[in-house]
């Protein structure tokens, strides 16, 4: 019974991450362009980050 | 692919339509390509809505990235600037998806223990812990299902959402009250599922719709309509459509769309009126003549008064007998809420029956709620929810792979049950533009190609791009033509070695062709003409073998009519006015006939909103595809039969997965109505009902081929 007191938070704890940043990804437009994200993989562009 | 900013409140965004593009590679050609100019901080294409995202100095202009595109290889159009993001439907359902799917799986794991065997105080927990989960998620995942059903029940009608959105709250309610008195049985797992199952089908069919909608969008001539008006001292000065203003001139080079009615101030030329009217025939016009907004220059640069624009021009008439008709249209009742209207009052009289029973064949009142809330959860429509749209989303995602888009989900519904086809002539059964005759190419000499090439190549008239199009895909080499000049309204001329060549208009003006004229040889005539589309014949015996007769629907003049009549063997109606086309589709429709039009013009809109349902090809008018259900992009005809089996084929599925999920219903009802089922069974046979649905459904992957 102890042991579940303390998994049952961590699980849901670690759920609502999941949905947090699933949230966070859908507000940041990630979803937006999803053929274009599946084809960009395909680049060979040796782009690096804009320093 | 970026730059730092340099003064980021200075900087313009512009979005600009590239339709070609289709790849990774074209992706990075166009950003690097752009990137490229000094002027430009950044360039991000969008794949899916095939446009690109540029942030630049505000001394470059658009015109400018429109030519840099050019040079890169891509046509890209301006858009209107107030062009509002696309809506989508996905968006808004996604959040309600994602929490529905993270409350299920938290609920599902504590409901395993239960089921295994946890008891007494550790299911009392659970049950409350998988309330305080559930309530949430269902309050804010359930809205699309509560607000529609709200929205119907309202209006004193009922549709899908209505059984299910009470078998969700009644579920919720039943599985409080027994988490609160220590009960064994807790619902909320069921409610979950369902709530997850059937808002993952709309997700699907929502996306499919996206889809299709950002194809159509990416074929539409989304160039800002607009025109070069002739300032007072002589300037061009590019107006958009709806800016233009009567007594304004514009300046219409030959192979531009007018933007406005008006009447030819100075110049000559011939008008291709077939998108607005169907007539193939150019139409010569000089000063002081009326021409139309929509018709295409042919020959020569015009200055055009500007007489009518923007509401007021002749296609405004067409848009209000287009609005008139689709609110015919939107009357159509969809499959699945015609089955919802026998299925809720059945199960809802079903439940207050089985509460009913057991309480005369005296069960206490509690329990006898107990057993007619368990049918309700039972009946709940998981499966029959996903019926219609799992298939309807399977076929048009085959359909979208055969080149032929679905722009709305009742479209494979009403294209089913068609019996009569109507097509238009010009650009539907035809190609809708003239095409150089092979015979004439075929007696071309080797030297002859390669200069006609040469020549046409430097022309955007109509009639030279089509005869370039026509010799390269013959694999001819142009010759290397010195000093090319082109003279409007006549024809271009050039050096070949010293000896002078020209492809100009021919003497006799009776038939539409070129000549190709080289010194010291005969003068050659290339007739062109307007000829039927790729299998069409074949296409229209498909058609036949479907039970689907096929006639034609045009507003060209009798003769032209008649000539592709005979070659297709139709009867046909010339001559008919969008008014008149719309009549015709009445006309049928009172006959008992269920109507398809496939047009492509302006003048069809009407009529395609009209009728039952309607196709429209890619190289239609943007009224045409935004009037038609559906958008064919492959030059065939054979496309019409295959949409139509396709639609059929769905069809018939559909009718399956409502057979299976009746089927589960006859088989769980009477556990519910005997008291057997608990929340593992609910939770059993809704997965394994929707489960068998949606493979059913995925039969249809190849119900286009």
């Amino acid at each position: 019974m102890t042991g579940v007191l303390i998994l049952i938070p961590i699980a849901l704890g670690l759920g609502l991450m999941g949905l947090a940043a699933f949230f966070w990804a859908v507000r940041s437009g990630q979803f937006e362009d999803p053929d274009g994200a599946a084809s960009r993989i395909l680049m060979d562009d040796d782009d690096r980050p804009a320093a | 692919m970026s730059k730092q900013p340099a003064f980021a409140s200075e900087l313009e965004t512009s979005i600009l339509a590239v339709p070609g593009a289709h790849c990774a590679g074209c992706m990075s050609k166009i950003e690097r390509g752009l990137a490229a100019l000094p002027q430009v901080i950044s360039a991000r294409v969008n794949l899916t809505s095939r446009m690109v995202t540029v942030v630049h100095d505000p001394a470059l202009d658009e015109g400018q990235i429109v030519a840099e595109l050019a040079r890169i290889g891509f046509e890209a159009q301006r858009r209107p600037r107030e062009v509002a993001k696309p809506f989508s439907a996905v968006k808004p359902l996604l959040g309600p998806l994602a929490v529905a799917g993270f409350a299920m799986m938290n609920v599902m794991l504590l409901s395993v223990s239960i089921w295994s065997g946890a008891d007494g105080s550790t299911r009392e927990l659970f049950h409350w812990i998988s309330a305080a989960i559930a309530l949430p998620a269902v309050a804010y995942a359930g809205q699309p299902f509560f607000r529609s059903a709200w929205g119907a029940l309202k209006h004193g009608r009922t549709n899908m959402d209505v059984p299910i959105s009470i078998g969700v709250i009644i579920a919720c309610a039943l599985s409080v009250y027994e988490t609160m008195t220590g009960g064994r049985h807790a619902w909320f797992d069921g409610a979950l599922m369902l709530l997850a199952i059937l808002l993952a089908g709309r997700v699907l069919d929502a996306m499919m719709r996206d889809r299709a909608r950002a194809g159509v969008d990416a074929l539409l001539s989304q160039a800002a309509q607009g025109a070069l008006v002739v300032n007072e001292g002589g300037a061009l000065e590019w107006v958009a459509a709806e800016a233009l203003q009567p007594g304004m001139v514009m300046r219409v080079a030959a192979g531009e769309r007018l933007a406005a009615d008006g009447y030819i101030r100075t110049g000559a030329s011939r008008f291709d009126q077939s998108l607005l009217t169907g007539e193939t025939r150019p139409i010569a016009c000089v000063q002081g003549d009326k021409v139309l907004a929509g018709t295409l220059n042919l020959d020569a640069p015009v200055d055009v008064e500007v007489s009518h624009a923007g509401q007021n021009t002749a296609l405004a008439e067409i848009a209000r007998l287009m609005e008139a008709s689709s609110q015919n249209r939107s009357r159509y009742v969809r499959i699945a809420d015609r089955a919802s209207r026998l299925y809720a009052p059945a199960v809802h009289t079903l439940a207050a029956l089985s509460v009913l029973g057991w309480l005369i064949a005296g069960a206490s009142l509690y329990q006898a709620l107990v057993i007619g809330v368990a049918v309700l959860i039972i009946t709940c429509p998981c499966a029959l929810g996903l019926a219609v749209p799992v298939a309807q989303v399977v076929a048009s995602g085959s359909l979208l792979k055969a080149g032929i888009m679905v722009k709305d989900g009742s479209a494979i519904e009403r294209l089913a049950s068609v019996d009569r086809a109507l097509l238009d002539k010009t650009g539907t059964l035809t190609l809708g533009r003239p095409v150089p005759d092979a015979a004439a190419l075929d007696a071309m000499s080797e030297e002859e190609a390669a200069v006609a090439l040469a020549l046409a190549s430097h022309s955007r008239h109509p009639l030279s791009r089509a005869l370039a199009d026509a010799l390269m895909q013959r694999g001819v080499k142009p010759a290397v033509v010195a000093a090319v000049r082109e003279e409007a309204g006549v024809g271009l001329r050039g050096m070949l070695d010293g000896k002078a060549v020209a492809l100009r208009r021919p003497e006799s003006a009776s038939s539409m062709g070129v000549a190709l004229a080289i010194a010291g040889k005969p003068t050659r005539l290339i007739p062109f003409a307007d000829r039927l589309r790729d299998d069409a014949l074949a296409a229209l015996a498909d058609l036949n073998r479907l039970g689907i007769s096929a006639s034609i629907l045009s507003g060209d003049n009798a003769d032209a009519v008649a000539q592709v009549a005979r070659e297709t063997g139709l009867t046909g109606q010339a001559g008919a006015s969008p008014a008149e086309k719309q009549a015709a589709i009445a006309r049928l429709q009172r006959a008992g006939h269920k109507v398809l039009m496939v047009g492509d013009g302006l003048n069809d809109g009407p009529a395609l909103a009209a009728a039952d349902a309607s196709m429209a090809p890619g190289s239609a008018s943007d009224v045409g595809m935004q009037a038609a259900d559906m958008v064919f992009v492959q030059p065939s005809l054979a496309s019409l039969p295959r949409a139509i089996r396709a639609a059929r084929r769905t069809m018939a599925v559909v009718r399956q997965n409502f057979a299976l999920a009746i089927g589960y219903n006859v088989l769980a009802v009477p556990l519910a109505i005997a008291g057997y089922v608990t929340p593992l069974i609910a939770a059993l046979a809704m997965s394994l009902s929707s489960l068998i649905v949606v493979a059913n459904s995925l039969r249809l992957m190849r119900a286009a081929r």
